[in-house]
């Protein structure tokens, strides 16, 4: 029954043992000759200009990020439909047509909802600014239920 | 070249009740993002009117004399869906009620939340009929989406944190469900309830892996239903969620979780039920003891409900755990009394602390500010505990009686503890309603028409309390899956 699985967790173990052996061995023999520019981040072989935690870009992009999953998705499913299209006749074009037809719901509400338009600031009617917390009274709580 | 794909059977009308609702709550979510000045007092109508239709079919539903499954066998037909369906529609439209109100009483303009109610809705009522494990993870998803949304509708930042929280635990629970559907289908070759169910009792040489697929499924219906050791979330998502969400999620994501885990390991993994029955067992007799425990330790209505719904989780497992029809059918009416009870406590919270101020001693000498919400109060705190009259007392007796009669002596000793420490702290929430002076200046509701709402769970529960045999009789049919 369960000694079924002794081979997967042989093979976990030795999984294990050749990563951490092979790192060590292999720290343990090479020559270590550090220069600042082997130092360097990786950037295709130019110096690196910025330090990219510090990038900042304007929160909006959110909102082209949600949609090009729409269409991301949308396209990811069109693909196979189109080459599967004479097997699948009348019922997929159908099913397509159900499909297409949600999201185009989804695209007409972001369209009416302002989604789209860049220069307004946020979503009409969106997210209001969160407030102060209000008081919670977390003294008595018991250690073990959160 | 790849064959001929055949077009299943389309027979809609099963569940034709989710596309009214899902169908309902896109129209609702395009003529308000069309007409922006719309009131939610016109949204709150658009929805009642769309789960009246939608509970319309479901009755009719409960005729229906075809296949026992339809659309390729992933939804179920039986009389079990229908009247899972039936309490989640009421629910639905109570809990669309408590948000009208809420979210109008705060000056808070949420037409999102209309919209996303129907879709949580959908994914409920589809999960109480899925038989297909596939579709049951749809539906898991389609409710868990809507409901980690609905959890952060509020301007309070705990709010943020409810959802944030939610979303993560949900997210990982979703994993452990969709592994378990992946062992399932390692094992037994198919996704379908009915046919694992097929696969498994004959001789299977997939038996050890069934196992660990019904125990990563049991993780993943742990969580939905908050049963110890997965219900961190409980706490923290019920208090800080706006409470008519809260009324809305607590009762109907636990009768549909539940209806889809009773469906999944009375069916699908029956013919292994001696392996389960004892996990389950422990499982439910673990989440009684600690939610009862931890609950008197709080000190917020919202959260001490919260425990309260963990310790009520455990109650319903010793139902399933009986893995026959009595365990169905207790467990089922169970489900119908405690979504009636915990919506009913929390209308009653709404209420009472419109402004989220819930801690217990707020709640210190309302019978003299408000005799009508006392009574409601205790009365749902009394049937939460278990006390006759009401339909706790009736769900904890048949729940019993089906736990003994399968034999799990044990698991009842157990719960029948837990219900006494229980009981404890629901009489000290009716002993500060009633007996303590008002401390600070506490001004509940007097709105009519949530009052009118919170009335119907409240007169179902002494109804369901004097007379059981409305429930049992329909489950006498009900408890028959059909696959």
């Amino acid at each position: 029954m369960l000694s079924d699985y002794l081979p997967i967790v042989l093979l976990a173990g030795v999984v294990a043992v050749f990563a951490v052996a092979s790192l060590a061995v292999s720290s343990m023999l090479r020559p270590s000759r550090p220069t600042p520019a082997k130092l360097m981040p990786y950037e295709c072989g130019i110096v690196p200009e910025r330090d990219p935690r510090g990038e900042r870009f304007p929160v909006k992009f959110y909102v082209v990020a949600m949609l090009f999953i729409v269409f991301d998705i949308e396209t990811i499913f069109l693909f196979p439909w189109a080459l599967t299209f004479r097997e699948l006749g009348l019922f997929g074009l159908i099913e397509m047509a159900v499909f297409i037809g949600l999201v185009f719901v989804a695209y007409a509400y972001v369209r009416m909802k302002g989604g789209l338009d860049w220069n307004v600031r946020g979503l009409r009617e969106g997210p209001s600014p969160v407030a102060e917390p209000p008081p919670v009274d977390r003294r008595r709580e018991v250690a073990g239920a959160r | 070249m790849i064959a001929q794909i055949s077009p299943p059977e389309l027979d809609f009308l099963p569940v034709a009740p989710e596309l009214v609702l899902a169908g309902g709550g896109m129209a609702i979510m395009l003529a308000e993002a069309a007409l922006p000045r719309v009131t939610s007092r016109v949204l709150l109508i658009a929805s009642l009117l769309i789960v009246a239709g939608a509970a319309g079919i479901t009755v009719a539903l409960w005729g229906w004399d075809g296949e026992p499954t339809v659309l390729a066998g992933m939804v179920a037909t039986d009389r079990f869906a229908v009247l899972i369906r039936g309490v989640l529609l009421a629910v639905a439209a109570i809990g669309a009620v408590y948000g009208h109100h809420q979210f109008d009483r705060a000056g808070e303009r949420r037409p999102e939340f209309f919209p996303l109610l129907l879709f949580a809705t959908t994914g409920m009522t589809l999960i109480a009929a899925a038989s297909d494990l596939i579709l049951t993870f749809l539906a898991l998803e389609i409710l868990s989406l809507s409901l980690y949304v609905l959890a952060g509708f509020s301007r309070r930042v705990t709010a943020s944190e409810a959802s944030m929280k939610y979303f993560l635990l949900g997210a990982f629970s979703s994993a452990f469900f969709l592994y378990g559907v992946a062992l399932a289908y390692g094992a037994t070759g198919t996704t379908s309830i009915g046919g694992i169910a097929r696969a498994l009792s004959g001789p299977s040489e997939g038996l050890p892996l069934a196992m660990v697929a019904a125990a990563l499924l049991a993780v993943g219906f742990s969580f939905k239903v908050a049963a110890v050791p997965f219900h961190m979330w409980t706490p923290d998502v019920y208090q800080g969620a706006p409470t008519a969400v809260v009324g809305f999620m607590s009762a109907a994501t636990k009768v549909a979780a539940f209806a889809a885990l009773i469906r999944v390991f009375n069916v699908a993994f029956l013919p292994l039920s001696w392996d389960w029955t004892p996990i389950v067992g422990v499982l439910a007799a673990v989440t009684m003891v600690v939610g009862s425990l931890l609950a008197i330790a709080q000190t917020d209505v919202k959260r001490m409900l919260a425990y309260s719904s963990i310790a009520h989780a455990g109650f319903i497992l010793t139902g399933v755990m009986a893995a026959n029809q009595e365990g169905i059918a207790s467990a089922t009416f169970y489900l119908v009394a405690y979504a009636l009870m915990i919506v009913g406590a929390f209308g009653v919270v709404l209420l009472v602390s419109g402004d989220e101020r819930t801690s217990l001693s707020s709640y210190a000498g309302l019978a003299v500010r408000s005799p009508l919400l006392a009574a409601l109060l205790s009365l749902f705190l009394l049937s939460l505990a278990g006390i006759p009259p009401t339909a706790g007392f009736m769900a904890k007796v048949s729940v019993f009686r089906a736990a003994v009669d399968a034999g799990h002596t044990w698991v009842v000793i157990v719960a029948v503890l837990a219900s006494v420490v229980a009981a404890f702290f629901y009489l000290r929430v009716i002993v500060l309603v009633y007996m303590k002076e008002p401390e600070e200046e506490l001004q509940p509701d007097r709105s009519p028409l949530p009052a009118l709402t919170v009335a119907v769970p409240a007169v179902a529960t002494l109804v369901l309390g004097v007379f059981p045999g409305l429930v049992f009789g329909l489950l006498e049919t009900a408890s028959i899956f059909r696959w």
